[in-house]
């Protein structure tokens, strides 16, 4: 019997196994699907990480490799190879997870505590139904990331990347680095989404176009890519007739977005939260199941790996906490609710009793010049945060001490955005 | 020279191939392709029709019902995925009410096992996502869905395993009439044969021109799909139909045998047997079209859209004849709905007119019947452990979505017709047909493909030769 089972061992399992056995757990299991801990960070091979949490700036395995450095000597058990298949909550509150690798064969593992820490998966060509040619040369690209980063291998010389998400930005470098030619990055709404550090390090750096309010309206091409048409739409994000461009090129690659991998979630009857794909979380991101927490891209998208660590360092002390003490009890619970211009809050519960300071992150939905982010109890605004600039690209993060939130005449909250 | 030469591999052809093994006669199956079923049999709705579309008297009729009976049995001796869930065609006014009638009495006509008239009530409480105002149906039992490609892939397998000759990336070039039969070149060789089977879909016309003057025109028409992830897979529990109306069969609706949710299609004539493009307005008017049955549906949920192309023409019936011209030459063409369901029966019917024209078909004593492979996310925790001791490879995930293993990618590579792309792999054992669609299992699939087969990855291409996946290596790999 384990006191806690760390599903995923990237940047978010890691740091929750850490931390857990930080705070005295003993018997702590990580499994990774993958051959090798460290997750997605180890086809990060690009610079940037680690700014806010280690105050320098390091590659994608680099970060990785502090965490996996440190569970020398913990006792902490990793299971690599290994997928697990599904997870029951036993009526004594003992969670089952079974899963399988070759060298164990299927195996049903007792824990009392889980963390979920499955990352995140790409959103494909068929999330977005992009029509036109069933050809080959269209990647998510992560998938052109792991070809390049991990097998060594181009997919492609002449590319037009759809989305600016950061895996979008990043793989614009990557590729002209390998000698493509990356032609342009188009991005279906006004304002791009990634960190502006990227547009700056990874198209304007290179003289790449951005076309923002554009969306790719037709592949063409018998066996392979042979054209990308890209067109400008209207505010209804439409495609508006007769502003279509060819590029001709061979590759399509696309940064349109992540979705948490929450299959396991949603099996074990964990209760998700639409707004994010991922599970409905407390201040000390456990789930509706008691025992089960959930950290990193599996709740919600993150742009900073630094902010993963964080909060999946809060999910493994929680487990700790759940373990030595037992289930947090609150006599009252507030529920955030997101305003206007406010996509999603996480946590998106507060245990009273069980917070000092909650930090709630949550990403807005359009830009934002002067504007305040508001915490509203009905009609009565119980705090401002005044901010200069907001993103859909950047997640921002709030701090309401306890005793702002026992203002609460009801058991909500609102976080909405005025603009000034 | 043999004595049956197939021209085509898709579910057509495989049919055939699998009904002359059992006799003591030598078949060659020519594809053009790198793989079997990778024309319209892999991109169509998955449906075996009851059988009351067509009209009483054709030949489509009689073998549309009885190519459904046949293939519940095929698909069981042959580990086929196959679920008899039934359809459900609905009316949404009056006039729809008369077309079911319509169409019950010709289910009647043709022989249908089971059929009945549904009332607004009873449909509703048999699908109660559909909406309110359907008032009624037609349903019919028989009906099932199929795994098309695997269907096709495993009547070939048993063919080839009973010394049927599969020859793949052999396009048709030319067909010489010799004494005794046919002299049929491709690009790397030459064939002869006693009697041709003309199998090549929408490509049959092209290859009937090849030895005969014209006799029939096809003309493509392109249907589009959409495929939701299993979380929508249970919208409704039986195949959904609306009424058949000038522009086909309408939009239906379906689960499909491995869990999704399968929508589509339109109807559009184009100008290329392989114009398998997806257009936005077609898309969307199926989008529009499903909602008219099942307005819930989440296509946030999609996760590929597809097109295949009917082989269309101008009679209401399959063109299933000896050329009036060339004796010995056998048109199968005009394979358009319901040619999945048909399917066995048209090769019965193939082999009914081969007797004819005076070939033996003398039973083969030792015909080796049956297959089955190893579905690891479908198999006990005991089944599993078993199969892992075995072959640790059972043990590594590869295709997370879809819960397969190195081991049954691994198995694929000594089946009768090993696969050549990443997409042979996926109609094989599923890898990469789900929710991520290959962004992770993809580059393992082709490293497994590469190693196995003692080439480089940049030689294994998505799907046909030319769909390459990889230009060459990276600057620092080639440092």
């Amino acid at each position: 019997m384990y006191q806690l089972i760390v599903i995923g061992g990237g940047p978010a399992g890691l740091a929750a196994a850490l931390k857990a056995k930080e705070e005295g757990l003993e018997n702590i299991l990580i499994l990774e699907r993958d051959k090798e801990l460290g997750g997605i960070l180890n086809q990060c091979i690009h610079n940037g990480f680690g700014l806010h949490y280690f105050k320098e700036e390091l590659t994608g395995p680099e970060y990785a490799g502090r965490f996996i450095a440190q569970l020398e000597g913990t006792g902490i058990e990793v299971k690599a190879d290994t997928m697990v298949l599904d997870i029951t909550a036993r009526e004594d509150g003992v969670k089952v997870v079974s899963a399988v690798n070759g060298a164990e064969g299927y195996m049903t593992l007792e824990t009392a505590t889980v963390v979920l820490a499955m990352g995140c998966r790409e959103r494909t060509r068929g999330a977005i139904s992009i029509p036109g040619a069933r050809c080959a040369g269209v990647y998510t690209a992560g998938a052109a990331q792991h070809f390049l980063n991990m097998e060594g291998y181009m997919v492609g010389k002449r590319v037009v990347i759809l989305g600016s998400g950061d895996i979008g930005l990043i793989m614009a470098r990557r590729m002209t680095l390998e000698g493509a030619k990356v032609l342009a990055c188009v991005e279906l709404m006004p304002y791009s989404g990634g960190l502006n550090r990227n547009i700056v390090q990874c198209l304007n750096d290179y003289d790449i176009p951005l076309y923002l309010s554009h969306t790719v309206v037709d592949i063409r091409g018998k066996d392979r890519v042979e054209q990308v048409v890209v067109a400008k739409v209207g505010p209804d994000r439409k495609p508006v007739p007769g502003t279509e461009m060819v590029f001709d090129c061979d590759t399509l690659l696309l940064s349109v977005g992540l979705i948490p991998e929450n299959e396991l979630s949603r099996q074990a009857n964990v209760v998700m939260d639409p707004r994010t794909n991922g599970a409905v979380v407390y201040e000390n991101m456990e789930t509706s199941l008691p025992g089960v927490f959930a950290c990193g891209n599996v709740v919600h998208v993150h742009d900073l790996v630094d902010f993963v660590t964080a909060e999946s360092q809060r999910a493994g002390a929680a487990a700790a906490a759940w373990v030595k003490n037992g289930p947090a009890a609150s006599a009252r619970t507030i529920e955030l609710k997101n305003g206007a211009g406010v996509g999603y809050t996480v946590p998106q519960k507060l245990r009273l009793d069980a917070v000092d300071k909650a930090e709630i992150f949550f990403r807005v939905r359009q830009v934002y010049g002067n504007a305040s982010i508001r915490v509203m109890d009905g009609e009565k605004q119980l705090a401002a945060f005044k901010r200069e600039h907001m993103a859909p690209g950047e997640m921002e993060r709030i701090t309401l001490p306890r005793k702002l939130l026992e203002m609460a005449a009801g058991d909500t909250l609102t976080v909405e955005i005025a603009e000034a | 020279m043999t004595d049956v030469l197939i021209i085509g591999c898709g579910v057509i052809g495989a049919a055939c191939a699998y009904e002359l093994a059992h006799s003591n006669v030598s078949v060659t199956v020519l594809e053009a392709d790198n793989d079997v079923a990778n024309g319209t049999t892999k991109a169509n709705s998955a449906i075996l029709h009851a059988g009351y579309d067509p009209h009483p008297g054709t030949r489509m009729a009689a073998l549309n019902v009885e190519g459904v009976a046949l293939a519940r049995d095929i698909c069981a001796r042959l580990d086929v995925p196959y679920d008899p869930i039934g359809s459900l065609v609905l009316a949404f006014d009056e006039k729809d009410l008369e077309t079911l009638n319509v169409l019950y009495d010709r289910g009647i006509k043709n022989g249908v096992p089971d059929i009945e008239l549904l009332t607004a009530d009873e449909v509703h409480a048999m699908e109660p996502n559909l909406a309110d105002n359907v008032c009624g149906a037609l349903y019919a039992p028989s009906a099932a869905v199929v795994s098309p490609w695997e269907y096709c892939l495993a009547m070939a397998e048993v063919a080839v395993k009973n010394g049927v000759e599969l020859h793949r990336n052999s396009p048709v070039t030319a067909i010489e009439q010799i004494e005794g039969g046919f002299r049929v070149h491709t690009p790397d060789a030459v064939y002869e044969a006693r009697y041709i089977l003309n199998a090549a879909g929408v490509n049959a016309g092209a290859v009937h021109e090849l030895v005969a003057p014209k006799e029939y025109h096809i003309t493509p028409n392109r249907g589009e799909y959409y495929l939701l992830d299993k979380n929508q897979g249970q919208q409704v529990s039986h195949v959904i139909f609306q009424c058949p109306n000038e522009n086909g069969k309408g939009v239906l609706v379906s689960p499909t045998v491995h869990g999704n949710l399968i929508v589509g299609p339109n109807a559009e004539g184009v100008s290329a047997a392989d114009d398998t493009e997806t257009t936005s307005a077609g898309l969307e008017f199926v989008m529009n079209a499903a909602r008219r049955s099942v307005p819930g549906i989440n296509f946030r949920e999609n996760i590929r859209n597809f097109a295949g192309v009917r082989a269309n023409h101008s009679s209401d019936d399959f063109l299933i004849a000896e050329s009036k011209f060339v004796p010995g030459f056998f048109d199968l063409a005009g394979i358009k709905s319901p040619g999945l369901s048909a399917a066995p029966a048209i090769a019965k019917e193939a082999a009914r007119l081969l007797a004819g024209a005076g070939l033996e078909l003398p039973p083969k004593a030792d015909f080796a019947d049956g297959r089955t492979r190893v579905r690891f996310n479908e198999c006990t925790p005991e089944e599993k452990n078993a199969l892992i001791a075995e072959d640790p490879r059972y043990g590594r995930i590869i295709c997370r979505c879809e819960t397969v293993t190195e081991g049954e990618i691994v198995a694929t590579l000594s089946t009768p017709i090993p696969p050549m792309s990443v997409n042979g792999v996926k109609r094989r054992v599923g890898a990469g047909m789900g929710r991520c669609q290959g962004g992770f299992c993809g580059p393992r699939v082709q490293d497994i493909l590469a190693r196995e087969l003692g080439c480089s990855p940049v030689d294994i291409p998505m799907d046909s030769n030319g769909t390459w996946v990889l230009c060459g290596e990276t600057k620092s790999k080639a440092n």
